[in-house]
């Protein structure tokens, strides 16, 4: 039996919590700014597992990770391309449009992962961490924290921009009008439909790489369904978040360790059920959302269309 | 006197070129012609008051100045220069300002941010150089406004403010103003009065719209009118400034109504029977026995807006008790908690002496309190559904309209048949959906579902906002009617002149508070001004 | 002819006409086999050939038939449970958590004690069971809906991950049969339900049309349906009304769930009688297109019931053949779901009398008034 207070543990377990709420961060990150400008996407879901399949296939072909998440990336961008046609262009109801855009992705994920990997079931070398000098020497902080794979930090300080700019650049200014009064941001002179599609195609992207991640740092191979609802929790990040991208940091790492602990118990050989482990994440997820369901406020306009003159 | 656009176009009105110049501006909407040919100018130095019923068409006009609509033909000068106003942006570059009638501020932003909003240059937000033009502005209108606060936590008059300061942030040459006046009260219309006049010694052309006689009277130095979408008369200065108020309010009823002569008079503000009604019904009320009675009643607000804290009033049978106050002050909370559908935290109703407090909605209405919502077409209607079905919306299940809970149509059809004859509500049929009829037919269709089967309390929560003159007279003649019927009344309202018209007793509420109860009568509107004003000293 | 108006008013989902309402159905049906035709084609499969298994294994044989008809009965009551909430705008996406979890308890318990009970008492007792166990796994989100106004999609949606996971967890352990494989007992010889004489489809079939005709009953005719509608028309609006929303919020998700929980008796009792760890046919998510094709009304969802059935069993065998996985069909449903949006808003369009493409479309095409602003 593990001592299950030993530094090597705890590294372990926070190491792998980052590992597995990365994804979910780069999510709900996405989800909050397309929040914030008032685009509920249910979609989530199937933009994270488009990223996640055209990553794996990115990287499986050019042998570079990174090409992978930015390809991740720009499929998430494409399929929230889709919201943007249906629901900010012509107006239609963003929670109908997110479901079909779930059931098509995941449907053409696994068909193409069928046809091209089924008999060869390809895996991805794993992804060397990026030990920051002398932090990634301090017990447990230093081994979990401090080593992880350069993508980690970047999604740090994409969060930290994030946060910057929803406050203080006109960008953010704008997206929280479009979210919160869309008719006085367009009274004001801008585009409330521009300011959307801008929201939501950076949603789709950075739900592209967070399903990419999930792909080639997590799994180290693409399977079908392999986001697992985590689209989904995502969301309700976000909403907890309430535009404030610090707490998606927060909600990823709740997520991720809420996984990682039950694995690394499995690991000290304490038996818990494979289900009980995939439960618990929704379950720390609905039970936070009970906790502070007072809290949960959305931008008044979140979730319906714009059209000028609708009067 | 109508086509009277050639006098318009031949007028001398001064060598200066007018700082904005509209000819044969049309727009038409799906099924209506909001504006057909209309031509006006607007000089620098000078209030041009754009006056008519809702409907008559300013609101689309000044959309189509400030770039939110296009016309479907006519032209547009600035200074002398054609232009075409393709997005609001494009406005705001030729120098058009414009304040909206429903506050375009966002309340979670603050002040400083909604000003930033569509005016910041670069990528990241100037606050230093926003808050140096917040304070020129601010000066040049006479007023201290505080950049950090949330919008949402000003007072009406303060946002106006703001909605001004952020309309001549780009050193506008032309301000319009979309019913600015509605929810303020006579004091705030007097500082408003005041910032214009200094606004206009500086050389900017103000565009003043209303629906209010007096208002145009006092403010404007020329006013236009217009119905169904026409200019039907222009008067000038030389017309304004000769006559008592009366007579100038005479001419201009006759210039808007000159060929419909049965229409003027129903302007309320013009009928002088009513004092003489009101002090009637009076002598009347000595004596009636209350019908309902509120004790320290609490209950949230919800978005923003206040609740209400220990609202404490008593209403008798046939009374009209008017509640006043500017918008967002509690009046949702009041109304709700009154019909049931917001819980009250603390305090008792009591409905002719049985208490009501933890009764539910359905339960209040049987008892025979009413509710006539200000929200009509999203709470107090399903517009997809049948006129006749909305009439028993409030009953659903009961008989004789459900039978043994299985719906009868034949049952429903036949009263709503009878109720659309009783209150004149203009359908083509009890089973078109009623989301297609006009605002004022849906509020009859409100006022039959409301007033029949025995009310005993009616809460009216802005009854005629938005509506027509002729529907507004219709369904404040309802409202006198029930009064004399012995059902007690209350009247929430913004607009202060209605309330006047209305009530018996006026409460003003204040950020949640009941700050004070006035008797009708001459003075009363003062009065209610200066306890919304000093509302919390008062309280 | 004001009885048929009015009728349109109380369901205002329904389109002109007969025709029309076909009209609204077949076109992204077509619409979608034809992108199909082409993805197939793409892929190098030949789009004439899959679809002529499809109809070949779905209805030209007998047996295929009676299967595709046999499939009807999850998806009718599926569908019905959804198109109840849906109605009132509840998004009950829950469905596979609260199917599951019925299918758990009607395979794993009712497998052992199905041999004590009398015959068709002992199939009533399950199949109330069933009701009973989805109904309540709906409470959660419920309440906190009607509690705290809290986004019901998200929280039918954890519950459904919850409910899966714990259904699996159930099923290899406490309620594991003999086997080595994680799985529950089988359904002793003869306790199944009956088979209509000469055929193989089960009397669930004709129960599920049962029920479902009640269900379209009670949402059309009832004062529960005209709540239903009323809150699904506008939260606000039923308040106001004096409609008790909490309350009417917490039945109409428990009757969502019932009547998916009967699918899954259905399903156990009719046609597999036991049930293995990770069967998922993950019903929720696919029938939610079916029922808006279907306008949210139930008698016109039982077309489309057959169709899915045929589609199922006849893309069972067509995607075998054609050497892809049965996922292909979720595709094939998405796209369905996406030319069904485009379709509506098309006629909806129409029907108001606006061009049928939205001005910032028009603009980027050629045409003489190409010089006015982007405005969007």
């Amino acid at each position: 039996m593990v001592d299950l207070l030993s530094p090597t543990f705890l590294t372990a377990v926070l190491a792998a919590g980052i590992v597995a709420g990365i994804p979910l961060l780069f999510a709900s990150l996405g989800e909050t700014l397309a929040e914030q400008a008032g685009v509920l996407n249910v979609g989530l879901e199937g933009m994270m597992i488009s990223g996640a399949f055209v990553a794996f296939v990115t990287a499986l072909a050019v042998g570079d990770y990174w090409i992978g998440l930015l390809a991740g990336g720009i499929a998430g961008a494409v399929v929230s391309l889709v919201m943007v046609v249906f629901c900010i262009r012509l107006g239609l109801d963003q929670i109908v449009v997110g479901i079909a855009l779930v059931l098509t992705a995941e449907g053409a994920t696994s068909v193409l992962h069928d046809i091209w990997y089924s008999r060869s079931y390809p895996r991805l070398p794993n992804v060397e961490p990026f030990r920051i000098p002398l932090l990634s020497e301090i017990p447990v902080l230093g081994g979990s924290l401090f080593s992880q794979p350069l993508v980690v930090y970047v999604a740090l300080a994409g969060v930290a921009f994030a946060a910057w700019a929803i406050r203080r650049t006109r960008w953010g200014l704008e997206l929280r009008a479009a979210g919160e009064r869309p008719d006085s941001l367009d009274a004001a002179g801008v585009s409330v439909v521009r300011t959307r599609t801008v929201a939501e195609l950076m949603c789709g992207f950075l739900a592209g790489v967070g399903g990419g991640y999930l792909a080639l740092v997590g799994a180290g191979t693409f399977v079908p369904f392999v986001t697992h609802g985590a689209g989904f929790i995502a969301i309700v990040i976000a909403m907890l978040a309430r535009g404030r991208p610090w707490w998606c940091v927060l909600g990823g790492l709740l997520f991720g360790i809420s996984l990682s602990i039950t694995t690394a118990l499995q690991v000290a050989g304490i038996a818990i059920p494979v289900d009980f482990v995939e439960m618990l994440p929704f379950i720390s997820v609905l039970v936070v959302l009970v906790l502070f369901v007072r809290e949960s406020r959305l931008p008044s306009a979140l979730g319906l269309p714009y059209l000028r003159g609708s009067r | 006197m109508t086509g009277s656009n050639d006098r318009i176009g031949s007028s001398t009105v001064g060598v200066s070129t007018p700082a904005v110049e509209l000819s044969g501006i049309t727009k038409a909407f799906p099924g209506v012609i909001a504006n057909d040919r209309i031509s006006l100018r607007a000089l620098r130095g000078e209030v041009l008051c754009l006056l008519g019923e809702n409907g008559a068409g300013k609101s689309t006009l000044m959309s189509i100045l400030s770039g939110l609509y296009q016309p479907d033909a006519g032209s547009i000068r600035i200074d002398g220069r054609e232009v075409r106003i393709g997005s609001p942006r494009d406005g705001r570059e030729l120098g058009i300002g414009m304040v909206y009638q429903h506050l375009s501020l966002i309340p979670t932003l603050t002040v400083l941010e909604n000003l930033m909003l569509g005016s910041n240059p670069g990528i990241v937000l100037d606050e230093v150089r926003a808050r140096a033009r917040l304070g020129d502005l601010a000066a040049r209108l006479g007023v201290h406004v505080d950049a950090d606060v949330r919008v949402g936590a000003l007072s009406l008059g303060q946002q106006q403010h703001v909605e001004i300061i952020k309309a001549l942030w780009k050193d506008s040459t032309v301000l319009i103003l979309d019913e600015p006046t509605s929810m303020l009260t006579p004091q705030g219309i007097e500082e408003l009065q005041k910032v214009l006049l200094g606004l206009k010694a500086s050389g900017l052309a103000i565009i003043f719209i209303t629906h209010k006689l007096h208002e145009a009277i006092a403010i404007g130095d020329r006013v236009v009118a217009l119905r169904q979408g026409r200019v039907v008369g222009e008067l000038g200065p030389e017309v304004l400034r000769t006559g008592t108020p009366h007579e100038i309010q005479g001419r201009i009823v006759e210039v808007m109504f000159g060929e419909d002569p049965t229409r003027g008079p129903q302007i309320a503000e013009l009928r002088e029977d009513l004092a003489a009604e009101r002090s009637d019904a009076r002598t009347r009320l000595e004596g009636s026995p209350e019908i309902l009675r509120l004790d320290g009643v609490s209950a949230p607000g919800a978005r923003g807006q206040h609740g209400i804290e220990g609202a404490t009033f008593v209403v008798r049978e046939g009374e009209v008790l008017g509640v006043a106050g500017v918008d967002g002050n509690g009046q949702r909370a009041l109304a709700e908690a009154i019909a049931g559908q917001r819980r009250s935290s603390v305090g008792t109703i009591h409905l002719g002496g049985e208490e009501v407090t933890n009764l539910s909605v359905g339960a209040r209405q049987r008892l025979g309190l009413r509710y006539v919502t200000d929200d009509r077409l999203h709470e107090g209607v399903v517009g997809r559904y049948a006129v006749g079905l909305n009439f028993v919306l409030k009953r659903i299940g009961d008989e004789p309209f459900w039978r043994k809970g299985t719906i009868d149509r034949k049952a429903i059809e036949t009263t709503a048949r009878s109720l659309i004859t009783e209150f004149d509500v203009r359908t083509p049929s009890p089973a078109t959906p009623i989301g297609k009829l006009s605002g004022g037919n849906i509020q009859k269709a409100l006022l039959a579902r409301e007033l029949s089967f025995d009310p005993r309390v009616v809460v009216f929560h802005k009854p005629t906002h938005g509506l027509d003159v002729k529907t507004i007279a219709a369904v404040r003649d309802r409202i006198r009617a029930l009064a004399a019927r012995g059902v007690g009344v209350i009247v929430i309202s913004t607009d202060l002149d209605e309330l006047i018209d209305l009530s018996d007793r006026v409460a003003v509420l204040f950020a949640g508070r009941i700050v004070g109860v006035v008797e009708n009568g001459p003075q009363a509107a003062t009065r209610i001004g200066e306890l919304l004003v000093g509302g919390e000293a008062a309280a | 002819m004001s009885e048929a108006a009015g009728r349109t008013a109380v369901n205002p989902r329904r389109a002109d006409g007969l025709i029309g309402r076909i009209g609204l159905a077949l076109g992204p049906i077509l619409l979608a086999f034809l992108t199909t035709a082409v993805l197939l084609a793409i892929l190098g499969r030949d789009p004439v050939a899959f679809y002529r298994d499809i109809l070949l294994a779905g209805v030209l044989r007998p047996s295929g038939l009676q299967d595709s008809i046999t499939r009807m009965a999850p998806v009718l009551l599926v569908g019905a449970g959804l198109i109840v909430s849906f109605r009132a705008s509840l998004w009950n996406l829950g469905a596979d958590g609260q199917y599951l979890l019925a299918v758990a308890f009607v395979a794993g318990v009712g497998s052992r004690v199905i041999g004590d009970l009398p015959p068709v008492l002992g199939w009533v007792v399950l199949a109330v069971a069933a009701m009973l166990i989805a109904g309540a796994w709906t409470f959660v989100p419920a309440l906190l809906k009607a509690r705290y106004g809290l986004n019901e999609i998200v929280t039918t949606l954890m519950m459904s991950f919850i409910g899966i996971a714990i259904a699996n967890v159930l099923i290899k352990g406490p309620l594991k049969g003999d086997e080595m494989v994680p799985q529950t007992f089988v359904y002793p010889e003869g306790t199944m339900l009956w088979d209509l004489p000469g055929t193989t489809i089960h009397v669930g079939v004709v129960a599920a049309l049962v029920v479902v005709v009640l269900v379209h009953l009670v949402l059309t005719r009832t004062s529960l349906g005209t709540r239903l509608d009323v809150l699904g028309a506008n939260p606000r609006a039923a308040v106001h009304m004096g409609i008790d929303v909490p309350r009417l919020i917490v039945v109409a998700f428990f009757l969502s769930g019932a009547l998916i929980g009967l699918a899954a008796a259905s399903d156990i009792m009719g046609i597999f009688g036991y049930v293995r760890a990770d069967w998922d046919p993950g019903y929720g998510l696919k029938v939610v297109p079916l029922v808006f094709l279907a306008g949210l009304n139930v008698i016109a969802f039982i077309p489309i019931a057959a169709f899915f059935g045929v589609l199922s069993i006849g893309g069972d065998y067509a995607t075998r053949k054609a050497d892809l996985p049965s996922d292909f069909i979720l595709v094939f449903i998405g796209l369905l779901f996406l030319f069904m949006i485009v379709t509506q808003y098309v006629s909806a369009r129409r029907a108001r009398g606006e061009p049928v493409l939205p001005a910032w479309f028009r603009r980027t095409l050629p045409a003489r008034d190409a010089t006015e602003g982007d405005g969007g």
